[in-house]
């Protein structure tokens, strides 16, 4: 018998074409506000139009009279339920509905509940809030002032605005490698403020049955269990009553992982009025209310030998968390994974210094295409090499080659303590100097100078930590880090497949029939996979961080293993010997020594439900809940062309390598597209995607007009290449891909315009390299730092 | 008739005058009561249940909700259902007959021109407007023809592929006739 072909039945390493477009190409996709339940009404939020006031009066009398209105919710409302502030997944609160202040532009202040959605709009007119405005806070430099107003004067014990101080490595081993270093290098940098804005905004419809007692909600979640976890403390409901469904997803990329006011009032409302209730934010209110990411300082310094080595590193983050400390992200770490910074070179030490602070901003998140504040210690890692390689008078790729950790130095434990586990490093980086034309570059550079063209080439290498777990090390208000999967097989040999996971567009039901089909040679397409609802699926910690693959994936290919070791008993009662004479090939169980005496996996289904032998029980089907040993430590290193026309300051992508090593890739299509996309919003953020605010705190970047998000004519096109090197404790290999891009992306652009405009004495240009900013470093010689200034008159 | 208040029960806002209109919707007549501030999008996904017209922005920022009114790409979440009458809208829904999936709608699923879906509609619908006035654009065509739909998953390079690939088959159907 000729063994099943895997790539014709759709396994690993097929570029399959999606299962889920086939409705989202026809318009059939079931997004939260596509949902309409019988008798259904709708809240609109009020937002403060002011960052930082104390709440004189509200006046809702007006609101109520409009015909059509069912329910007007101020802080009072929800405080007379206990409601008005909510936990925050890092263990500080947030309000609900105001009661005392507004702390920054854009909180929910009152809700109306209504017929229809222009009845509640109308009715918010109505309602009048009197303000006493105080002073604001746009920045964590301002809030550490000790003349600045107390932002959380709500928190008893809270003198100051800071949030934290956190501090990791060894300080005296890193003072001693700075005393022995021949050259410092030092860079200064800002973050900017940016917000994953997915297309499809946060909603929910809430739908509380009194006679039931169970409370069901669609919600925009990246991660369903958490929030019923999350609801049940705060609603003080039964778990077993709650059901989350979060439905297709128009995007993600961390912003609907958090628990925003708008969930929360939507169910207070459907509890009160006993209806569902449908809340469905605008474009602005996500934009100025939901989670953002970055905005942090960042400043650091290596010490180096001269031939190039280096010997230690030292950075400083102070990082701005807005009106709440509501991260997403591990417990014991406060300034997330900061300190995986440099986890691709061999440094013996180092020393990381963080601190948080309250501003008038809107609160976190913080995840952005990037788990756990990756992408600035990324970013500020590359900007730090390529600056320190100008120091040192030596070559970017040499520099990087001289410290890079070598293919024979795995596992390999990190200066701050974490353990890279695979790499070839090396190798990536020749496949992208190789196809980005490196050798010839500065002869080409030189002789564009000539011509009064200014070409510059950036590179970015960095291995990254992703999917979180373990759950040693890794949890989230407790819940420790882990992911499940469990498989059905049912008697024709086709399976579901559900995961704690939720796709958001990764594509899940096509990849995890991919690797079940790996596992058991059960064509793909018998497989339907479904996530996303908590009374059926089984408990996962969600998607975000790039997690899925090296935590829902393992345990998708786990469950499936142990299917196979139960229709293992099967087959050998089926062909009538014992288990030990047993082998597997795909697909398929033959007796040793007899390959065409065999039964298929379908065969095997088929008896689990009607010749099961004695002593086993009936059904083919398995839960596994993975604890992954470790993170995965994907590598990736891009090489950015660019040329920057002098006379505008506009730059101009000419190409753009990315290599990438995800390790084994289950359908390489699905990842290319997931590099291709986070390399558009790392594009996104080098060059013009940013939110700043104005001294009165007042929010720029609260629509498409502001928030500028690149087309598809500026976005350039991308070459890109592929090295597997398998993660080793991985079960099919692999490792995270999804944030790679976003994470290594920036650093690759802005390294590409400073290499083109530093012989003018530039040092550094902060994000975004708007053309005005890149022009004025070009006229003056001198770095632009911190946000664009915006006026405020 | 459908009418938007019959959906929900309720009556118009107090004072505002209700106007009846009839828009052609993927071929067929539909007439409906609405306030004259409803918008189009809204029209299309409360009031007709053609939910695959999404509202990304609310003001044509991000093109999620492009359909076709008599034939030209608009961003049904600013204009008016009133502006509809008489008028032919096609949405998503319109582009599959019951047995065959438009070349664009292959084009998506064949080059990956999509992850999330929600910006798809759109980006489909403005690609039809493209190729039904030049069957044959070079890439920059395609990208300048689909810069007022945003996407935030792909990085557009794909969502071009997608459109090529529609273009060169719808050619080729035209050529076979």
């Amino acid at each position: 018998m000729a063994p099943l072909d895997e790539l014709k039945i759709g396994g690993m390493g097929a570029s399959r074409r999606r299962v889920e477009d086939n409705r989202f190409i026809r318009g059939k996709g079931r997004y939260v506000d596509d949902i309409v339940l019988p008798g259904m009404l709708h809240v609109e939020i009020l937002r403060s139009p002011v960052a930082h006031a104390r709440i004189k009066s509200i006046d809702t009398s007006a609101a109520w009279e409009v015909p059509g209105v069912r329910l007007v919710m101020t802080g009072e409302t929800m405080a007379a339920r206990n409601l008005a502030w909510m936990p925050t997944l890092s263990y500080d609160t947030q309000a609900v509905l105001a009661t005392d202040k507004v702390r920054f532009q854009g909180q929910e202040v009152a809700a109306v509940v209504a017929d229809n959605p222009y009845i509640a709009r109308d009715a918010l007119d109505k309602i009048v809030v009197e303000y006493e405005q105080l002073p604001v806070i746009v920045n964590p430099i301002q809030a550490q002032s000790p003349d600045a107003p107390l932002i959380r004067d709500d928190k008893e014990n809270q003198t100051s605005n800071k949030i934290f101080d956190w501090e990791i490595g060894d300080k005296e081993a890193t003072d001693r490698a700075f005393a022995q270093a021949d050259v410092v290098s030092k860079i200064d940098l800002h973050y900017p403020r940016s917000h994953p804005s997915p297309l499809e905004t946060c909603g929910s419809i809430a739908d509380y049955d009194r006679s039931s007692g169970k409370l069901t909600v669609y919600m925009t979640s990246q991660a369903p269990h958490i929030v019923r976890a999350a609801v049940a403390m705060v609603a003080e409901l039964p778990e077993h009553m709650i059901r989350i469904i979060s439905p297709d997803l128009g995007g993600g990329f961390g912003n609907k992982v958090p628990i925003y006011p708008g969930y929360v009032i939507s169910i207070l409302a459907s509890i009160l009025t006993e209806r569902p209730v449908k809340w469905v934010e605008d474009k602005s209110s996500n934009l100025i209310s939901t989670g953002f990411g970055r905005d942090v300082y960042l400043e650091g310094e290596l010490a180096l030998r001269k031939d190039g080595k280096i010997l230690g590193m030292r950075m400083h983050t102070i990082s701005d968390h807005g009106a709440f400390f509501a991260d997403a992200q591990p417990t014991k770490f406060k300034i997330g994974l900061m300190h995986s910074t440099f986890a691709c070179y061999d440094i013996p030490t180092g020393h990381l210094v963080s601190e948080g602070y309250y501003t008038n901003k809107a609160p976190g998140g913080v995840a952005y295409r990037c788990s756990f504040r990756v992408t600035e210690a990324m970013f500020f890692q590359e900007r730090m090499m390529h600056a320190a390689a100008n120091d040192l008078g030596m070559d970017q790729a040499e520099f990087r080659r001289v410290n890079l950790v070598r293919d024979d130095m795995f596992p390999y434990r990190t200066a701050f303590g974490f353990l890279t586990d695979s790499g070839q490093y090396e190798k990536c980086l020749d496949v992208g100097l190789e196809a980005i034309g490196y050798s010839t570059f500065k002869q080409e550079q030189e002789e564009a100078r000539k011509r009064g063209k200014l070409l510059g080439i950036g590179i970015s290498t960095m291995t990254e930590p992703l999917g979180a777990g373990n759950s040693r090390e890794y949890d989230i208000i407790g819940i420790k880090m882990f992911d499940s999967a469990e498989l059905r097989v049912h008697m024709t040999g086709k399976a579901i497949l559900r995961t704690g996971a939720k796709t958001q567009g990764q594509g899940h039901e096509t990849t995890w029939a991919q690797i079940v089909a790996h596992e058991l040679g059960i064509p793909a397409d018998d497989i339907v996979v479904e996530e996303g609802d908590t009374d059926t699926a089984p408990f996962g910690m969600g998607t975000y961080a790039s997690r899925s693959t090296p935590v829902a994936g393992a345990a998708v290919a786990m469950a499936s293993r142990k299917i196979r070791a139960k229709a293992r008993k099967i087959a050998a009662h089926l062909l009538e010997v014992s288990e030990e004479d047993i082998e597997w090939e795909l697909g398929r169980f033959y007796v040793r020594g007899n390959q065409e005496r065999g039964v298929t996996i379908q065969d095997c289904a088929l008896a689990a439900y009607s010749n099961v032998p004695d002593g086993l029980e009936p059904g083919l089907e398995n839960t596994s809940y993975y604890d992954p040993p470790n993170l995965t430590w994907p590598f990736a290193a891009y090489f950015c062309k660019v040329e920057v026309d002098a006379q505008t300051g506009v730059w101009d992508v000419l190409n753009f390598v990315a290599v990438d090593d995800c390790g084994v890739r289950i359908n390489p299509m699905i990842v290319e597209g997931q590099v291709m996309g986070g390399l558009t919003e790392a594009y996104a953020m080098a060059n013009m995607q940013y939110m700043t605010f104005d001294e009165e705190g007042n929010c720029i970047g609260a629509n498409y007009m502001d928030y500028l998000i690149p087309t598809s004519w500026e976005t350039p096109g991308f070459e890109l290449h592929e090295v597997v090197t398998p993660c080793p404790h991985h079960p099919i290999g692999a490792k995270g891909v999804g944030e790679c891009a976003t994470v290594a992306g920036p650093a690759a652009f802005v390294n590409a315009v400073m290499s083109a405009i530093e012989h003018t004495g530039v040092r550094n240009v902060d994000m975004p390299l708007m053309p005005n900013r890149v022009y004025q470093a070009l006229q003056t010689g001198q770095d632009v730092s911190g946000m664009p200034p915006v006026l405020s008159d | 008739m459908t009418s938007l208040y019959d959906e929900v029960q309720a009556a118009p806002a107090a004072g505002v005058e209700v106007r009846r209109i009839t828009v052609n919707v993927n071929g067929t007549d539909r007439t409906v009561d609405v306030e004259p501030r409803l918008l189009l999008a809204h029209l299309l996904r409360q009031a007709l249940q053609l939910t695959g017209t999404h509202s990304g922005c609310d003001t044509s920022g991000c093109g999620a909700c492009t359909v076709l009114m008599d034939g030209r790409p608009v961003k049904s979440c600013t204009v008016l259902a009133v502006q509809a009458n008489g008028r032919e809208v096609e949405t998503v829904e319109g582009l599959a007959t019951a047995s065959e999936l438009h070349p664009i709608q292959e084009g998506f699923k064949e080059e990956h021109g999509l992850q999330c879906g929600f910006c798809t509609p759109g980006m489909m619908l403005s690609a039809k407007a493209l190729l039904e006035r030049n069957p044959d654009p070079t890439e920059d065509e395609v990208r300048w023809a689909l810069s007022g739909n945003l996407c935030r998953c792909t990085g557009y390079q794909n969502i071009v592929k997608s459109v090529l690939w529609a273009a060169k088959k719808m050619r080729e159907q035209n050529q076979e006739a």
